[in-house]
């Protein structure tokens, strides 16, 4: 398994990555262990435009955010989707 | 058999009586009953005055891989499950172009399983708790999108909805599309899986619901001097109809033709038929006609009868003014409960299992027949019967009538 190597993970971001990762298995599918920072949720983890919504979605109920559309189209890989929730706890 | 005939290539159903065509077409046979009593939730919670249905024996999502149930409502999902069934007997598979194949599926209400969950976490939890794919998973034409979608039909893909009487509807527009050349192939039929607190309480509120809560299985008795009102069902029936000469051309078994259909309106009522018969007489007359037959040759009709007082009759009414004395008939809600838009699919089902096997199912419940019926109806046992043509009916809240005639292929 890849891992993102330029800077340590912080415990918050493997918590966030965690709750990511259970979202993602359980609407597409994918095991929760293939999700990484650096995955590419279209290239990589093989998500359709129909399960980003809902993954945005779950995402959004989960961490109690909002999830404007531009961000939702700016999300490309996972560490993409826990910056913004990191962002938005910020 | 001309080029011009339109047969039936494939059948699947899931329903109260079983989870495929051949089980429920066997429980049929055997007069037996799928209404039961609900222990859901929400029977009590509304205090129902009815607490009895006929929900579907097999769960659909445990026949759909998960990823693809979840995104369904249960209305779809029983529409893909018979519509998979139908399309895998037809043998169609990659062997039709896609350009050519099209769907019409029909519902009465649709996904309102999921109007109702999201209304209430909207209600209970907010905004960030709804789902987004609510809309394709409550709109009425999702049943049908889902079924083209699991089929890859290009030809067009289309929704009747005419309340009861939208399975019907959907094999009489199935059979438009092929005799107008726009298709070679269509997968057509109806789903319903509406039995939700609103919905009883709706339909109990309008009174059209039997009460007989302490004997669920003898509450569905169609032309029964007791009968009290009707069993809310679900499921789906799907068929798969095909251009003679397509179907001769690539080999397929042909269970019978749909040779004819009729559709009509009351313009009456909102909700209750016209008591003269004079709408239903129509449309079932034009189903004889259009299939180039004369009413003598009806030798059976696969009622709607839903087991209502004022609703069996005029239907009798209607049955005696455009055919006459002589058909046989049965009454299917009796043993399926009232699927609402997958009735007219499903009824087409056993219809075209009485021609190809030459036997009649029994009316379950049928005990005492109100007098006023005056027709031969099978109760009790199934009956053989040698006929080449047959009709079924369906009638709908706002007046739609649908009869289709089929014929032994």
């Amino acid at each position: 398994m890849t891992t993102h190597t330029e800077a340590p993970v912080s415990a918050e971001q493997q918590e966030i990555l965690a709750k990511l990762a259970a979202i993602i298995e359980e609407i597409a599918e994918v095991p929760a262990d293939r999700v990484s920072l650096d995955k590419r949720f279209v290239d990589d983890l093989d998500i359709d435009s129909l399960s980003m919504i809902e993954i945005a979605a779950q995402t959004e109920a989960t961490f109690e955010l909002d999830i404007a559309i531009e961000e939702l189209a700016e999300l490309l890989t996972v560490g993409d989707a826990v910056q913004l929730v990191l962002a938005a706890r910020a | 058999m001309s080029d011009n005939d339109i047969v039936v290539t494939g059948l699947g159903a899931t329903t109260p009586l079983g989870g495929d065509v051949w089980s429920t077409w066997n429980e049929m046979l055997a007069g037996r009953s799928g209404v039961r009593r609900l222990d859901a939730e929400f029977v009590e919670k509304y205090r129902l005055p009815v607490r009895i249905g006929a929900p579907l024996a097999v769960d659909p999502a445990t026949a759909l891989p998960r990823g693809v149930a979840r995104r369904l409502d249960r209305c779809a999902q029983a529409a893909v499950v018979a519509a998979e069934q139908a399309w895998e007997d037809a043998k169609a598979g990659d062997r039709v172009d896609p350009d050519r194949v099209g769907v019409v599926v029909g519902t009465g209400i649709g996904g309102v399983r999921t109007l109702l969950e999201q209304a209430e976490l909207l209600a209970r939890d907010g905004l960030r708790q709804m789902s987004p794919l609510t809309v394709p998973m409550l709109m009425p034409n999702g049943p049908a999108a889902h079924v083209g979608l699991a089929i890859g039909a290009r030809a067009g893909v289309h929704a009747p909805v005419s309340a009861c009487a939208s399975g019907a509807e959907a094999l009489a527009w199935a059979w438009r599309m092929l005799r107008t050349n726009e298709a070679d192939i269509v997968v057509a039929g109806g789903a319903e899986a509406s039995l939700t607190g609103v919905t009883m309480a709706a339909f109990a509120r309008a009174r059209t619901l039997s009460l007989r809560n302490d004997d669920p299985e003898r509450a569905s008795r169609p032309w029964d001097v007791d009968r009290d009102g009707f069993v809310l069902g679900e499921g789906a029936g799907i068929l798969v109809l095909e251009r003679a000469e397509h179907a001769r051309a690539r080999g397929a078994k042909a269970y019978a033709r749909l040779a004819g259909v009729g559709t009509s309106a009351d313009a009456h009522h909102i909700t209750a038929p016209d008591p003269t018969g004079r709408g239903q007489a129509r449309a079932i007359g034009a189903a004889v006609r259009s299939a180039g037959l004369l009413p003598k040759d009806v030798g059976h009709v696969n009622a709607h009868a839903t087991s209502t007082v004022v609703g069996d009759i005029p239907e009798t009414v209607a049955i005696r003014s455009a055919l006459g004395d002589h058909p046989v008939l049965t009454g299917p809600k009796g043993a399926l409960g009232h699927l609402l838009g997958a009735a007219g699919a499903v009824e087409a089902i056993a219809t075209v299992l009485t021609l190809r096997h030459g036997i009649v199912p029994p009316t379950a419940n049928l005990e005492r027949l109100d007098p006023e019926v005056r027709l031969d109806v099978v109760a009790g046992r199934p009956r053989q019967l040698d006929t080449a043509a047959a009709v079924t009916d369906s009638f709908g809240f706002g007046g739609h009538n649908i009869a289709l005639t089929f014929t032994t292929a």
